[in-house]
């Protein structure tokens, strides 16, 4: 079968093999553009939220390059993005095409549902339980693999010599990744990308601001959703770390780490339930961000998206709390790069500001 | 003598200030914008190099604005700044001690807050363009009343019509239909500048602690009526500064001054504004990414690229200045 899967920052890569390897033929959906926008906006209601439309405009690519089955992940708790499968599906069946897309929710919400989904499709692609598992480990190798390299990309840019040079780096990073295909070559691979990272020329004597990130984690992660958000603050020479990686993800929701944990805790004193989406993560995060010094935090958030609007409006309280600037970006169609800059800019000068009146005030 | 060129390139106008050493604004323009930038630009280096050019010698350059990019190659620019700094540095000058600054021009509007002398916060308008500006020149428009006469005319009023101010779109549209219930001119034009203000307070200023002094500025603090919307939603007096319309540029002066220090300016001299520009664009097909990479020519030769997210190409000819 010809199977497809939305695009997600760099987690593409693995899931490539991890389609072909159970025994399918995968369908890499082109990198959002803005044609993947045109055809999201669309054919998608109104007022959907941007990841959505996006991935609207992911699916209607990859049934163009002859897609049959698209495999996807739904959210959960109060958030829109829990049905959202649903709304795609309709949408592509009513548009003539007979894709199927699988949404795959959380392991722990629907136990017996996930394994009953990914039982079929093993068994279509003719895998059995024992293959599934080594593919398994080796594809997490290789999502962990690429989530350490992006990490180091993120390091290594607000110090580049030459502006730009890590992200190239980081692009031909990506194509050796793809070529790597047992746990051996991955781990080659890894390392090859590390040292062409470390390698890139770097003037230690900078000393960057520190940006955390947190908010909705597609725009999170994918970077046509954000403007490539990080790589701009990057390229000012800013470090910037975000709240979630996809293999952290897949990390927490099973149990492997507790990180969750530490920011919903951290949040608790003042939002104590779960609101959907990543609105109580936005929320701690901020506070751990404040905790281990950062100078200030992004928010990331779709146009419209209510655990987030929910989540900006405590965090003008939690700001004043921690004394930590706290940026909201709401993201949309519309938004466009320039606007973007204007605003990162402005914050990254304020954080400039208040770092040297800190370090003057220290002084005197 | 020695000055500063300023000059502040937005959507709807187009400002262009020079300061002498002391901070002293010698001559300020306020510019349709027109969408002509370049065009607007020269005119404006025309007209202040007739006036000024044989008295002043310009030892530094500073752009803003959202075609700063654009700016900055028409001029030779020595700082090229945001907008929101650009303003909080003019204000710091010229109002020392204000601790909000509410703008709102053609487009944009934003809210700075400033504590000490240094931007603590601030917020824009995101996704809506909000454009309360330019609405109310096309309301003002619409009524057949001068633009300069929208304020006084909503200071007359005794009863304000309240009118849906959540978008602009709304606010007409509940505007006509308040028009055609019968209310006077001056009620419906003073409801209007309350919803405005209401909507700015609601989004653009939500959750920012607006305190004494606050500064108002930007093309719209002509407007008396607004003004006395936000005076009476804020119970606070509003400070509109001289050169209200023109901060953008005034703080490009002042960064300017500070980025020469020592240093030759990259002005081009008066005469750029006879100089033939040409700005192009074209879609790189290199990546999924697709950039509109723009390049201008200067008299033919191609000064200047950018757009591109990755820098093939505007790595790829020597940087202006």
């Amino acid at each position: 079968m010809k199977v497809s899967f939305p695009i997600m920052g760099n987690s593409y890569v693995a899931f490539k093999q991890l389609v072909e390897q159970i025994g399918h033929e995968p369908v890499v959906p082109p990198l959002p553009s803005s044609r993947t926008m045109t055809l999201g906006t669309t054919y998608s209601p109104e007022f959907a939220c941007i990841p959505f439309k996006i991935l609207m405009g992911t699916y209607l690519e990859a049934i163009e390059k002859g897609a049959e089955l698209i495999i996807s992940s739904g959210g959960h708790g109060p958030c829109r993005a829990g049905y959202y499968g649903e709304v795609h599906q309709r949408i592509i069946n009513e548009l003539g095409y007979k894709t199927k897309v699988i949404i795959f929710d959380s392991v722990n919400m629907a136990f017996k549902d996930f394994f009953k989904k990914l039982h079929y499709i093993l068994r279509t692609g003719k895998t059995s339980w024992w293959q599934f598992i080594k593919v398994y480990r080796t594809v997490w190798d290789k999502l962990l693999a690429l989530d350490e390299i992006e990490l180091l990309a993120h390091q290594v840019r607000p110090y580049e010599v030459e502006k730009g040079k890590t992200s190239e780096v980081y692009r031909r990073c990506l194509a050796i990744m793809d070529q790597a295909r047992t746990r051996t070559q991955i781990k080659e691979a890894k390392e090859a990308c590390f040292r062409l990272l470390q390698n890139i020329s770097q003037d230690k004597s900078r000393k960057p601001l520190k940006i955390g990130i947190v908010g909705e984690i597609y725009v999170q992660i994918e970077p046509f959703a954000n403007l490539d958000i990080q790589a701009t603050l990057g390229e000012m020479g800013v470090f910037t770390k975000r709240g979630i990686h996809l293999s952290e993800w897949w990390m927490e929701t099973t149990h492997q780490s507790h990180n969750e944990e530490k920011a919903v805790a951290a949040a608790r004193p003042y939002l104590n339930q779960m609101i959907g989406g990543h609105g109580i993560l936005s929320v701690g995060e901020t506070i751990l961000y404040a905790r281990r010094g950062f100078d200030g935090v992004i928010q990331l958030a779709p146009f419209s998206c209510i655990p987030e609007i929910v989540a900006k409006s405590i965090l003008t309280q939690v700001s004043r709390d921690y004394g930590i600037p706290v940026l909201t970006i709401f993201l949309d169609e519309q938004t466009g790069r320039e606007g973007l800059r204007t605003r990162l800019e402005a914050f990254v000068d304020l954080l400039q500001q208040r770092r040297q009146k800190r370090l003057g005030g220290a002084v005197s | 003598m020695k000055a500063y060129l300023g000059v502040d390139v937005g959507s709807v106008s187009t400002k262009l200030v020079v300061m002498d050493e002391n901070d002293e604004v010698l001559e300020s323009l306020y510019l349709r914008t027109q969408g002509q930038p370049v065009k607007i630009v020269q005119d404006g280096l025309r007209t202040l190099g007739e006036k000024l050019g044989q008295y002043v010698e310009i030892a530094g350059t500073g752009v803003t604005g959202s075609a700063r990019n654009l700016a900055a190659v028409l001029v030779g620019a020595d700082a090229v700044k945001n907008e929101i700094t650009a303003h909080a540095v003019a204000v710091s000058k010229l109002v020392p001690g204000a601790q909000t600054i509410l703008e709102i021009g053609g487009q944009d509007s934003k809210i700075i807050i400033m504590r000490d002398g240094i931007v603590t916060d601030f917020a824009m308008n995101t996704v809506c363009a909000a454009g309360t500006g330019s609405f109310l020149d096309h309301q003002a428009d619409r009524l057949k009343i001068p633009i300069e006469q929208f304020g006084e005319l909503a200071l007359r009023s005794k009863n304000p019509v309240r009118i849906a101010g959540r978008c602009a779109v709304f606010a007409e549209s509940d505007m006509i239909h308040k028009q055609q219930l019968g209310h006077a001119a001056e009620d419906i034009i003073a409801g209007l500048c309350e919803a405005l203000v209401r909507n700015y307070l609601n989004n653009v200023g939500k959750g920012k602690d607006i305190l004494p002094p606050v500064v108002f500025q930007g093309g719209v603090a002509a407007n008396t009526g607004i003004k006395a919307a936000f005076e009476k939603a804020l119970n606070m007096e509003l400070i509109v500064p001289q050169y209200f319309s023109v901060m953008g540029a005034v703080g490009c002066c002042l960064l300017a001054k500070e980025a020469v220090r020592g240093k030759q300016t990259k002005f081009k001299g008066w005469q750029a504004a006879e100089y033939k520009f040409q700005p192009t664009s074209f879609e790189c097909k290199g990546c999924p990414n697709l950039c509109e990479v723009i390049q201008i020519y200067e008299n033919g030769v191609l000064i200047a690229r950018w757009g591109d997210r990755c820098g093939k190409w505007s790595n790829a000819v020597v940087k202006v200045g």
